[in-house]
């Protein structure tokens, strides 16, 4: 994965609280088999009017002052719903490398480190302050630095974000969650012997119930 | 021994490897899989020359694009197909158990998993499915997971954890009739609102959860994920005991009741402190009906659409003026005044077959109005469609004028072909409202199952309670 450290680029506000994945991707996009390509069907219903997937002029990420956008700008809640892991690769695969938001539903947090997103936190009032600049200014762009946790601009605005040291370092150096955890091999390996109830399934031997062949 | 809420303690027995300040490696004991999240999990999986660890933990069924019809026919969806075929190719090379769409036991992943046995009490099972809180019903500590983690789990049978932290959510009093589970957590939801439960596990109790049977439990545990907590549990009973007794995947004899002395223990200690606690009055919960675009947008039967004033905070108003606009309703309707256009009885939250009983008692001798234009029912599994028509469910509900189908994800999501059509409104038992849930620009109302089969009889919503209704879960 590639590390994240600093990073800056024009912000896309979305105004919209309880965002959830069902409109990042929606289902027929489910059916793929690879993680690429994604970003062309990014908010594909808000994005597109139909037949023939002509750019919706209402819907903010076609409007021409955001193009090429990189920091994604948000309301309370955002990836909320299924767990998906299409919308933060449609969200990579767009351009964006930094979301904004009050909060995040879990699941959509959780992955959003597996793809090198860095969801971070603000609060309700720096949101909204947020939201005001990018609509006053045409082209208006944010720093966002890893290592110190901070956003910034420049008119001299500057936030500090929370984010978890473990979470943090994932993004920093881009690490592979399951490289890491075979490391433990061995403590994995222990943990099965000492608990065969829970980590061992009952089998019948008495029915078929498979169709593959067992 | 300091007192431990059920989730420490599941948290506890699960425990690989800590270090101090960082996130905990849990083993994760049933991992559960469908074709729509797994095939980018086995892919990496092979560019990375690594293998499943532990196939016999692994359970994979097809669901979500499944076609509920003629399952002989030819699979017309091509990117469907080679989901399909993705899926049955990666079992036979890793050896992962498949109950593929022609096999007896096929069925939603939430819905079989409990019905063979494959779900314990005490147990930790992920699937990447947001869904997979249902699970919790039986104690476990289950939840969704992304395809990232899905290969993760299939690489090394644990998952890297935060600890979450534990809400209670009491239902006090009984259940009135004509009030289900789904009403029960429509009205949980409606109250915490939809992120209410973030960073939560959430543990059920209070006297409506306990005289749940466990498939009104399973509703409860599943839409979980919709207050935002990402696992939802019931601590095991006597009515989990007597459930999993004989299901095929549960040990049997003497290994039975050692495995119910070992789940009598899963439950939170007299003390145990919880980060949060939300009570509720079973006597209080009315008919839930969904008027929006998420599951916090719900209101009692007898009310009405809400006004976007009614609320003060300007990011609600914006939100209920954009959902009135997608679903085409105005402020102040009367649920009861809305027609519906399409009736779907189905999904991880309410196809068991209590569900169906409940709905078919309701229908029986009458017929679906006129207005109707399909009536779907959508067994859950199709263990659970063979044990209806055993029971004449079928008949019942095809004389009344509805469809019945064959098992899966069906118009929850609409993957395969039953599909809400654009500006058409349903009655759905399923578990999001979400725009474009079940079809671009279509309008979904949740409610429980007898709410459903009511709404189809009368053509709109009607309060069940007006019914002769069966104590129904």
């Amino acid at each position: 994965m590639k590390p994240f450290i600093t990073h800056m680029g024009i912000v896309q506000p979305i105004d919209r609280v309880n965002v959830d994945t069902d409109q990042m991707v929606p289902k027929q996009f489910l059916k793929a088999l690879t993680r690429e390509g994604f970003g062309r069907i990014l908010f594909y219903d808000w994005r597109y009017i139909q037949p023939g997937e002509k750019p919706n002029p209402e819907f903010v990420l076609n409007f021409p002052r955001y193009k090429g956008a990189s920091v994604l700008l948000t309301r309370a809640n955002f990836g909320c719903g299924s767990s998906r892991e299409h919308a933060p690769w449609a969200i990579g695969d767009y351009g964006f490398r930094v979301i904004l938001a009050p909060s995040y539903a879990d699941i959509f947090y959780n992955n959003c480190f597996k793809n090198g997103i860095l969801p971070a936190e603000l609060s309700g009032a720096q949101i909204e302050e947020l939201f005001q600049r990018t609509e006053k200014e045409e082209g208006y762009s944010l720093s966002v630095d890893l290592p110190n946790q901070t956003v910034r601009d420049n008119q001299g605005l500057e936030y500090k974000f929370e984010i978890a040291p473990a979470r943090k370092e994932v993004l920093l150096k881009g690490l592979d969650d399951i490289g890491t955890t075979l490391q433990h091999a061995a403590a994995i390996d222990a943990y099965e012997k000492g608990h065969t109830a829970t980590a061992t399934m009952y089998d019948p031997v008495d029915v078929k119930y498979y169709s593959n062949g067992r | 021994m300091p007192s431990k809420t059920l989730y420490e303690k599941i948290w506890d027995s699960h425990l690989v490897h800590q270090e101090p300040g960082k996130p905990a490696i849990i083993y994760i004991d049933r991992h559960l899989i469908h074709e729509g999240t797994s095939p980018q999990a086995f892919a990496g999986l092979k560019a990375e020359g690594r293998k499943v660890r532990r196939p016999d933990l692994t359970f994979a069924v097809m669901d979500h694009s499944v076609p509920t019809k003629d399952r002989l026919l030819p699979i017309v969806d091509t990117d469907a197909r080679l989901q399909f075929e993705a899926l049955e190719k990666n079992c036979r090379e890793t050896g992962v158990r498949l109950f593929d769409m022609n096999s007896k036991n096929q069925g939603i992943v939430h819905v079989i998993g409990p019905e063979l046995g494959i779900t314990q009490p005490g147990c930790t099972i992920v699937c990447g499915d947001s869904h997979t809180s249902t699970h919790g019903a039986f104690g476990t500590l289950a939840f969704g997971i992304g395809t990232s983690e899905v290969e993760h789990v299939l690489a090394t049978q644990c998952l890297v954890q935060a600890k979450s932290k534990t809400l209670h959510l009491l239902v006090h009093g009984k259940r009135p009739k004509g009030v289900t589970a789904k009403d029960i957590i429509l009205a949980i939801i409606g109250k915490i609102g939809i992120g209410g439960g973030t960073g939560h596990v959430a543990e059920y109790g209070g006297q409506a959860i306990r005289e749940l049977s466990m498939e009104g439990r399973m509703t409860v545990c599943n839409m979980t994920i919709e207050g935002g907590a990402r696992a939802g549990m019931v601590a095991p009973d006597e009515t989990t005991f007597a459930y999993l007794d004989g299901r095929p995947f549960v040990p049997r004899g003497k290994e039975f009741l050692a495995a119910v002395e070992r789940w009598k223990q899963l439950h939170s200690d007299e003390n145990a402190k919880f980060d949060m606690t939300v009570e509720l009055h079973a006597e209080q919960i009315a008919p839930q009906v969904t008027w929006g675009t998420n599951p916090g947008m719900v209101t009692s039967v007898n009310a009405r659409v809400p006004d976007p004033h009614d609320f003060k905070d300007p990011n609600d108003q914006k939100a209920t003026e954009s959902a009135l606009k997608y679903m085409g309703l105005k402020p102040g309707t009367p649920i009861t005044d809305i027609n519906v256009d399409r009736v779907f009885i189905g999904s991880c939250t309410n196809s068991r077959l209590d569900d169906l009983r409940a709905a078919a008692h309701l229908v029986a001798g009458k017929h679906v109005a006129k207005s109707i234009k399909q009536a779907l029912i959508v067994p859950g599994s199709r263990g659970i469609k063979a044990a209806a028509e055993k029971e004449g469910l079928d008949k019942i509900f095809t004389e009344a004028g509805f469809e019945w189908r064959d098992a899966g994800c069906s118009m929850c999501i609409g993957m395969n072909a039953d599909v809400l059509p654009p500006h058409e409104r349903s009655a759905s038992t399923s578990n999001r409202n979400f725009e474009g849930r079940q079809g671009r620009d279509s309008r979904t109302h949740l409610v429980s199952p007898v709410m459903a089969a009511a709404a189809a009889l009368a053509g709109h919503f009607v309060d069940v309670r007006e019914f002769d209704v069966a104590h129904v879960e």
